[in-house]
C-alpha cells in the first residue's frame, strides 16, 4: 500500500516538533467512476516554526491539500481517506493530538482561526464588500475571545494594521476602496489575529505584482519569525520558495513526489520533475540558470498516465515508468523522491547494504 | 452559453460529468429539470394543437344543464348557460398558447436588438438604448397595455400579441445587454474585431451564439409573462371575449360570479393550466440556470456526505 | 455621478417619457382621438364629455401640437386630468385620490410581508441548499406561475364563500361610516385579509426564489469561506457574510418586481371589488373612460417611479460601493 508510505524521515527528533501531520490523505471530486483523485495518498508532516514550501503546478492538487487539512473543501470535493492531526503547542508528542478531519461541528469552528488560520489566494475577493476593515478584523476576536471589549479588539485590530504597514485610518474602510496589495496585507493581518500556531499560505502573493509581492514576502517572513508559529506556503513558484522555506515538497498529479530541506531541493533536486519546475522560474539570488520549463502540459486528472504520472512528460522516462507507479523512496536524511529512475540508480549505488531504508514497503505508520 | 461552463471548469475543482469528451451543443438537455419542464410544455402544446379538434362539445352550444359539477358527462362540469367548460379549456388552450408563444418571439426578437446592440456597440448607442430598456422596465405594463388596447379596440389575436411584445421585451434585453457587454470583452472578440471582421459577422458568430442560453431563458420566462398578461387582459374584457382562451373562459366565470354560486370547476381548470404550464416553463429555467451557473448546482447526494457543505468547489 | 442624483434624473426621464406617452398615444389612434372615440360610442357623448376628452387629451383645434404638448403640462401640474365618463362629472383626479389610497395601503401590506417572509425564507432555504428542504423549490415555481388574480377566485371560494370566515369584496363593511375608528379601521383590515393574501402567495414565491439563488451564489464566494475558515458563529456567516450580500441584487431589482406586483393588485381588486385603482380602472376598461385610463397610467407609474427611489435610497444604504464620491 503506497499510501501507508510515510514522507516522514522516521522516528527522527525532529517529529518531537511536529505540529501539524498530514497521513495518507486522499480528496476526490466527485464520486463513483468519474471520480478524480485530486490529492492522492500525501503524507506531511509540518515542524513547529517550519516555513513548509508546497510547490506544484495547477491541478497538482496543492490547493485542494490546503483546503482539506483545514476542512474547507467545498463539494463536490471530499476527503475520503487519511488524517489530519494537530499538535497544540506544549502537549508532548505522548499526548495524541487533535484529530483535525473528526471535531465535530463546534469543536472545529472553535479550532479554525485559534490554532489554524489560512490566506487565501484570490485577496480581491476574500473580503467581505459591505463590512469595513475593522469589523472583518475583529469580528475573529468577537467569535473567539469573548471576553474582550470592543475597544479591546479595536486596538487589537489596529495593531495588526501596523504590523502589516497599513494606515490605521484604514479601519472604517471598505474592501472596494483599497489596492490589491492592501487588500492582500489586510488578510494577512487577518490571519494573524489570534496567533494561531499554524497558518497556510495558498499562493498568498500571486495576484499583485513583483514589487509589491516581495515586500509583503519581507513582511510576512519577519512576522513569522517574530510571532514563532508554523507556516505552510502554497505556490507555483519554486524559487520563491528557495528564499523564504525551510523544507520544500513538491506536487505532481495529487502526490508528493519530491520533499527535502529547501537548499538541498534547490540545488541537488532529484526528481525530474522538481528539476524542470526549477528551471521554469528565474531566481532573484543563486546561479544564472537558462530558463527551461517542462515540455507539454500538466496531465489531465480525469485521465492520469499509467505508471508514473510524470513520464509522458520526462526525458528521462524508461520503460518502467509506464507501468510501475514510483514510491517515496529515502535519498538521504531528509530527502525523498519518487522516481523509479532515480531509485534504480540509488539501489545501484548503495548495493546491497542500506536497500531496506530505500524500500517502499516499510510500515511508516505503525507507531501511530 | 459554452464559455460560461468553462469559465469555472479550470484546475480540478469542477469538471462537468461529461469528462473529456467535447461540450455538447445543448448541455442542459441533459438536466432533469428542464426535460421534465418540456415534457409538461410539449403536453400543453399538444393541447393547443388537438384541444379545438377534439373537444367534447361546442365550446359555445349552450344547454339546459346549467352550472353541473363534473360528471361523466361533463368532465368538467358545466357554466351558467350550459356550455361544457372541458371544451372551453381545450379549444382557449389554442389562442393562449398562440398569443403567448407569438408575443414571446417577437419581443424576444426586440430584447436581442435592444440588447446586444446596446452591449455591443457601447458608447452613446448604449446609453439611449438603456436609458429606453430602462424606462420600459419600470412604467407598470398592465395599465399601458389596458390602454393601447382599449384605444385599438378589438384588433384580433395578432394585434393584441404585438402589443404585449412591445411593452415586455425590456426584461429580456437588460440580461441580453448585460451579457453582451461581458464577451465583448473577451478576447477572441477583441481579436475578430481587431481583425476587422464585419460587425454582423461577430455578433452573428462570436455574440449571438454565447448569449443563446439567455435567449432561451429568457424566451421561456416570455412565454409565461405573455400568457398571463393575455389572461389578466381578457379577464378584464379585453379584446374579443367571446374568442375562446383560458382567460375569457375567467372573464365570464367572474361575470356570472362563479365563486358566489361555488361553482369553483368553472375557473379552477383555466388557472391549474395556466400554473401548470408556468411551472413546466419555469423547471426549464431552473435546469438551464443550474447549467450555466454551476453555482447553483446542489446536489443532495453531496450535501448529506458533507453535511453542511458547499455548492462547489472552486479552487481559486 | 452621485448613485442618488443619478438615479434620481433617470426616474424624471421616466416620468417625462410616461408623460409623453401619454399626451402622444391618443394622437396615434386613426381618424383622431374624439373621432375614434365618438365613433366607438355611436355619436351619444354629450358636450360636456367631448370638452373632458378634449383636456385628457390635450387637445385644442386652434393649436400646433407643440402648443397642445405645452397646455397639457400644465393642467397636470394643476392636477387637471380631465373628467371622469365613468363617474361623470366627477374630475379624474378625484376619481384616483378616492381610491388610490385603498391601493397603496393594501400594496404597502403585501409587499411588506412579503418581502420579510420571502427574505427570510430564502435565506433560509438557501443556507440549507442541497438538503431536502430544497423540495421546496418546484413549490415555489409553481406558486409563482400561478396569476394573482385566479389565486384571488380561488381563496374568495375557500375562505369567504364556502367557509365563510371573511367576506367575499368591498373594502370595508357597508355600515359602518369611513372614519378613523376602531371598528371601521378593524372592518378594513379584516376586508383586506383575502386580496393581500391572493398576492402575498405568488409574490411571496418569487421573492423567495430569487432570495434562495441569491444566497446559493453568495455562499460560494471566497468571503464565506473565509468566514468559515475564522470560525465565525454559523448565524454571523449566514447573516452578515452571506445574507447581506444576497440582498444586495433583491434591492435593486425591486423596481422590476414592481411592475408585476402592481398589475396584479390591479387584478385582485377587480376579483373582490376592492375600492382601489384597480376597481375605478375595470369600470374605466367597461365605460371605455379613456380620461380615466390616462390618469391611471400616470398615477400608477408616478407611484412605481417614488417606490422605486424608496428602494435606491435602501441599496445606497445598504452597499457601501455606492458611496464612492
Amino acid at each position: 500500500m503506497s499510501t501507508d508510505w510515510t514522507a516522514r524521515p522516521s522516528a527522527t527528533p525532529a517529529d518531537a516538533d511536529a505540529v501539524l501531520e498530514i497521513r495518507g490523505l486522499r480528496v476526490d471530486y466527485g464520486a463513483g467512476a468519474h471520480a478524480i483523485h485530486a490529492v492522492n495518498g500525501v503524507d506531511l508532516t509540518l515542524h513547529r516554526g517550519e516555513v513548509l514550501g508546497v510547490a506544484g503546478e495547477s491541478g497538482s492538487g496543492k490547493s485542494t491539500l490546503a483546503y482539506a487539512a483545514s476542512r474547507l473543501l467545498r463539494p463536490p470535493g471530499r476527503t475520503v481517506a487519511g488524517e489530519v492531526t494537530y499538535y497544540p503547542a506544549g502537549a508532548g508528542r505522548q499526548e495524541p493530538g487533535i484529530d483535525v478531519l473528526a471535531l465535530p461541528p463546534e469543536r472545529l469552528r472553535k479550532f479554525r482561526w485559534t490554532e489554524l488560520s489560512v490566506v487565501f489566494q484570490a485577496a480581491m475577493s476574500s473580503l467581505n464588500p459591505v463590512l469595513n476593515v475593522a469589523t472583518q478584523l475583529t469580528d475573529a476576536l468577537e467569535a473567539h475571545r469573548p471576553g474582550m471589549t470592543r475597544r479591546q479588539c479595536l486596538a487589537r485590530a489596529r495593531e495588526l494594521l501596523e504590523l502589516v504597514n497599513i494606515d490605521v485610518a484604514r479601519l472604517s474602510a471598505y474592501p472596494h476602496q483599497l489596492s490589491g496589495g492592501q487588500r492582500q496585507r489586510i488578510m494577512i493581518a487577518m490571519a494573524l489575529v489570534l496567533e494561531p500556531e499554524v497558518i497556510i499560505m495558498d499562493e498568498p502573493t500571486t495576484s499583485l505584482d513583483v514589487v509589491v509581492q516581495r515586500e509583503i514576502l519581507a513582511r510576512v517572513m519577519e512576522l513569522r519569525a517574530r510571532l514563532d508559529c508554523s507556516v505552510i506556503f502554497i505556490t507555483h513558484d519554486l524559487s520563491l520558495l528557495a528564499e523564504i522555506a525551510d523544507t520544500i515538497a513538491v506536487m505532481y498529479a495529487g502526490k508528493v513526489v519530491e520533499i527535502a530541506p529547501a537548499e538541498v531541493l534547490c540545488q541537488t533536486p532529484s526528481h525530474p520533475y522538481s528539476a524542470g519546475l526549477l528551471s521554469s522560474f528565474p531566481s532573484l539570488h543563486g546561479p544564472h540558470r537558462t530558463l527551461v520549463g517542462i515540455p507539454g502540459l500538466p496531465p489531465d486528472p480525469r485521465a492520469l498516465p499509467a505508471g508514473c504520472p510524470f513520464h509522458p512528460r520526462c526525458g528521462e522516462a524508461v520503460a518502467a515508468c509506464s507501468r510501475d507507479v514510483p514510491a517515496l523512496f529515502a535519498l538521504g536524511q531528509r530527502h525523498q523522491a519518487a522516481c523509479l529512475v532515480r531509485e534504480a540508480a540509488a539501489h545501484a549505488e548503495l548495493n546491497a547494504t542500506d536497500s531496506r531504508q530505500a524500500s517502499p514497503s516499510l510500515p511508516g505508520r505503525a507507531e501511530r | 452559453m459554452a464559455a460560461e461552463v468553462t469559465v469555472t471548469s479550470s484546475d480540478v475543482g469542477l469538471v462537468s460529468q461529461g469528462g473529456a469528451r467535447r461540450r455538447p451543443r445543448a448541455p442542459w438537455l441533459r438536466s432533469p429539470k428542464v426535460v421534465a419542464g418540456l415534457g409538461v410544455a410539449g403536453f400543453f402544446i399538444l393541447m393547443g394543437v388537438f384541444g379545438p379538434l377534439i373537444v367534447p362539445a361546442d365550446p359555445s352550444a349552450t344547454s339546459a344543464a346549467v352550472l353541473q359539477p363534473p360528471s361523466l358527462e361533463h368532465l368538467l362540469g358545466t357554466t351558467a348557460t350550459g356550455e361544457d367548460v372541458l371544451s372551453q379549456v381545450l379549444a382557449g388552450a389554442r389562442l393562449s398558447l398562440v398569443v403567448g408563444f407569438t408575443a414571446a418571439v417577437v419581443g424576444e426578437a426586440i430584447a436581442i436588438l435592444v440588447g446586444i446592440t446596446a452591449g455591443y456597440l457601447g458608447g452613446l448607442a448604449d446609453e439611449v438604448l438603456s436609458l429606453v430598456t430602462n424606462v420600459f422596465l419600470v412604467i407598470p405594463v398592465l395599465p399601458l397595455q389596458i390602454l393601447i388596447v382599449t384605444y385599438l379596440g378589438d384588433g384580433g389575436w395578432l394585434l393584441l400579441a404585438l402589443v404585449i411584445a412591445l411593452t415586455t421585451w425590456s426584461h429580456g434585453a437588460r440580461r441580453l445587454r448585460a451579457q453582451t457587454l461581458s464577451i465583448r470583452q473577451r478576447d477572441y472578440v477583441q481579436a475578430a474585431r481587431a481583425a476587422g471582421e464585419p460587425t454582423w459577422r461577430t455578433v452573428g458568430f462570436e455574440i449571438l451564439p454565447n448569449v443563446s442560453a439567455i435567449v432561451i431563458t429568457s424566451f421561456v420566462f416570455h412565454v409565461t409573462s405573455a400568457i398571463v398578461v393575455q389572461t389578466g387582459l381578457a379577464f378584464l374584457g379585453l379584446g374579443n371575449v367571446s374568442d375562446w382562451s383560458w382567460g375569457s373562459v375567467l372573464y365570464w366565470s367572474d361575470n356570472s360570479n362563479a365563486f358566489l354560486l361555488g361553482a369553483w370547476w368553472w375557473f379552477v381548470p383555466p388557472g391549474l393550466c395556466l400554473a401548470f404550464l408556468g411551472s413546466g416553463l419555469a423547471l426549464i429555467n431552473l435546469g438551464i440556470d443550474e447549467v450555466i451557473n454551476p453555482r447553483l448546482r446542489t446536489g443532495l447526494k453531496a450535501a448529506r456526505l458533507f453535511g453542511r457543505a458547499r455548492a462547489v468547489g472552486n479552487e481559486h | 455621478m452621485h448613485f442618488l442624483l443619478r438615479r434620481a434624473i433617470f426616474y424624471l426621464i421616466a416620468a417625462w417619457a410616461a408623460i409623453t406617452t401619454n399626451f402622444i398615444l391618443p394622437r396615434l389612434m386613426p381618424g383622431g382621438p374624439v373621432e375614434a372615440v365618438m365613433a366607438r360610442h355611436e355619436g351619444q357623448l354629450s358636450d360636456q364629455a367631448v370638452n373632458a376628452l378634449h383636456i385628457a387629451f390635450g387637445l385644442d383645434p386652434n393649436a400646433s401640437m407643440w402648443s397642445e404638448y405645452v397646455e397639457y403640462w400644465r393642467n397636470l401640474f394643476t392636477g387637471n386630468l380631465g373628467l371622469s365618463f365613468t363617474y361623470f362629472p366627477t374630475p379624474v383626479s378625484t376619481v384616483i385620490a378616492h381610491a388610490l389610497p385603498w391601493t397603496l395601503v393594501l400594496l404597502g401590506v403585501v409587499t411588506l410581508v412579503e418581502w420579510i417572509l420571502g427574505t427570510f425564507a430564502g435565506i433560509v432555504v438557501g443556507w440549507r441548499r442541497g438538503t431536502w428542504v430544497d423540495a421546496v423549490l418546484p413549490l415555489g415555481a409553481f406558486l409563482r406561475g400561478i396569476p394573482h388574480f385566479w389565486m384571488g377566485l380561488v381563496i374568495v371560494t375557500v375562505f369567504a364563500v364556502t367557509l365563510d370566515w371573511f367576506p367575499v369584496s368591498g373594502g370595508y363593511s357597508s355600515d359602518l361610516l369611513p372614519n378613523v375608528s376602531v371598528p371601521f379601521v378593524g372592518s378594513v383590515l379584516y376586508h383586506a385579509v383575502l386580496p393581500a393574501l391572493a398576492m402575498v402567495v405568488g409574490s411571496l414565491a418569487t421573492h423567495m426564489l430569487s432570495m434562495r439563488n441569491m444566497m446559493v451564489t453568495t455562499l460560494s464566494e471566497d468571503y464565506v469561506l473565509v468566514a468559515e475558515a475564522k470560525g465565525l458563529h454559523r448565524r454571523r456567516v449566514m447573516l452578515s457574510y452571506g445574507a447581506r450580500n444576497a440582498i444586495l441584487p433583491n434591492v435593486a431589482g425591486f423596481a422590476l418586481q414592481l411592475g408585476f406586483v402592481v398589475s396584479g393588485a390591479l387584478l385582485v381588486e377587480k376579483v373582490f371589488s376592492y375600492p382601489g385603482i384597480g376597481y375605478v380602472l375595470f369600470q374605466a376598461v367597461h365605460n371605455q373612460d379613456y380620461p380615466l385610463l390616462q390618469g391611471i397610467l400616470l398615477i400608477t407609474t408616478f407611484t412605481v417611479l417614488i417606490a422605486s427611489f424608496l428602494a435606491d435610497l435602501a441599496f445606497f444604504a445598504l452597499d457601501p460601493r455606492t458611496r464612492e464620491a
